[in-house]
């Protein structure tokens, strides 16, 4: 099978600024720490409502406040998500995330619980949650040209199969999707260790290959500042380490395969800064998975190609995330957490246009609404990023 | 049958992409770059995803993969030898 993308569409749910999402979710989303319980009993209120609790928002200042609101905000804003509920211990930043989701134009409302307490919040919150919920349940598919669809990737627990299967994987399908005005996204910026050269060639101008670099070199003096040893065992991790991987640059060389062969890098974007355009961004990120992922999903990226070795069996709350693997050991004892097995690439049954075709295969399923392994077992993992100490 | 996997013919190492592969075994790999095999013995168990050299190394030599360096050797590696955590190092952090 080859898959013809001229004329491949998918069935997404197009929103009122024109973005076009894949799930239809209402989202309950707190400010802060001490908002999780309210939003999760509004989620228990309200059948198909989805809280998504996290552990900061207290206290911090200048550019990780920032980066707090704008991945609130992204987040509240992905195309995937129909209407937002955002409670807040007070009113003034429950409004500040809420008027930013509203700007996209889809329903959002806030509710601060200080002068009211848990219980009269979690009763206005689940009036206009409920109505919400009614609300997204009547809005339809419609047939959306690929171009609509934004890619993103970042791969998790690999190994040494991850830079010989499916992260090329994902390149393949990456240098298919470019062409056609896809919206593409990778990142993890010390992972990238070893191969930064690689990506700097692959840069569209010198204005964007300057920015890279001052990126990829702001991020070398963080770990050269905090690092007490060769970071053995953090990176590469003890998953890696254990599936064979020896060193960052190793890592690095293997992860470097997801941007495939031809797609050029037209952009970078800060942590959660949303693509003005079509083309390949690197997103200055954590490596930590869920990070990452999180900061793809706030960016407004729709799918996401999760390639891993050992398996890492991450989700997210609001972006799919497809599981590529070509580790055959993985595919016998984990099957259950991947999307698209491509351990034949080791056994040279497919070749790499074959292995690309498949995972393009399930993209546009995914796309169409089938539940990912990592939806159906429900992970919903959402870890923001900090960026220092609170004040 | 493939016993292990080397991207580049110019690279000092393969990885084993089969699940127990013993000592003495003799084993074929395919080089993807070039599209060719080439045969090495194991010189100990090696578990599946983890490295062997291909090409014999001296302590300090660099270790090439993907055409590209991935750091250098600590001890010597003789070919058809795990190649891992306790003969590499990197050169960066």
């Amino acid at each position: 099978m080859s898959i013809d993308l001229k004329k491949a569409t998918f069935r997404g749910y197009k929103r009122e600024n024109g973005r076009v999402g894949v799930r239809n979710h209402v989202v309950i989303l707190p400010v802060d720490d001490l908002s999780n319980a309210c939003c999760e009993a509004v989620a228990n209120n309200v059948k198909g409502a989805l809280p998504i609790p996290h552990p900061y928002g207290r206290l911090q200042f200048g550019a990780d406040l920032e980066l707090h609101f704008r991945t609130l905000i992204g987040t509240g804003a992905n195309p995937n998500v129909a209407a937002v509920v955002v409670i807040g211990i007070e009113d003034g930043w429950a409004k500040r995330v809420a008027d930013g989701i509203g700007e996209t134009g889809k329903p959002a409302s806030f509710f601060g619980i200080e002068g009211h307490g848990d219980l009269e919040t979690i009763r206005r919150a689940s009036h206009k949650a409920k109505e919400y919920v009614q609300w997204a349940s009547e809005l339809h598919r419609e047939e959306r040209p690929l171009a609509d669809l934004w890619v993103s990737t970042k791969c998790g627990e690999s190994d040494t199969t991850s830079g010989i299967g499916a992260n090329p994987c994902v390149g393949n399908a990456f240098d298919k999707l470019y062409p056609h005005g896809a919206t593409l996204v990778f990142g993890e910026t010390t992972e990238l260790t070893g191969g930064e050269q690689l990506v700097a060639a692959r840069c569209r101008t010198p204005a964007v290959r300057e920015r890279f670099m001052a990126m990829f070199n702001r991020y070398q003096e963080v770990v050269n500042r905090h690092k007490t040893s060769d970071l053995m065992d953090s990176q590469p991790t003890k998953g890696n380490i254990a599936g064979g991987l020896t060193t960052i640059e190793e890592k690095a060389l293997g992860n470097i395969q997801k941007i495939g062969k031809k797609c050029m890098v037209d952009g970078v974007l800060d942590k959660a800064e949303v693509p003005t355009g079509p083309g390949l961004w690197f997103m200055d990120s954590s490596s930590a998975a869920a990070e990452m992922v999180t900061l793809c999903a706030a960016s407004g990226y729709v799918v996401h190609f999760f390639p891993t070795g050992q398996c890492n069996v991450i989700g997210n709350p609001i972006l799919p995330v497809i599981k590529i693997c070509a580790n055959p050991r993985t595919v016998r004892l984990m099957a259950e957490h991947l999307d698209v097995d491509v351990s034949g690439i080791t056994r040279r049954e497919i070749n790499m246009d074959q292995a690309g075709d498949k995972l393009l295969e399930m993209m546009l399923r995914t796309a169409d609404g089938r539940l990912t392994a990592a939806e159906a077992l429900g992970h919903r993992e959402f870890v923001l990023t900090r960026l220092y100490e609170s004040a | 049958m493939i016993h292990f996997v080397v991207h580049d013919e110019g690279d000092s190492v393969g990885v084993v992409v089969v699940e127990g592969v013993k000592a003495s075994q003799k084993l074929t790999g395919w080089i993807m770059d070039q599209d060719r095999e080439i045969k090495v013995r194991a010189q100990s168990e090696i578990p599946i995803g983890h490295k062997l050299a291909i090409r014999a190394l001296a302590a300090n030599d660099t270790v090439i993969k993907y055409g590209v360096d991935i750091g250098r050797a600590v001890a010597p590696i003789k070919v058809g030898e795990h190649a891992h955590v306790h003969n590499i190092k990197t050169k960066r952090w």
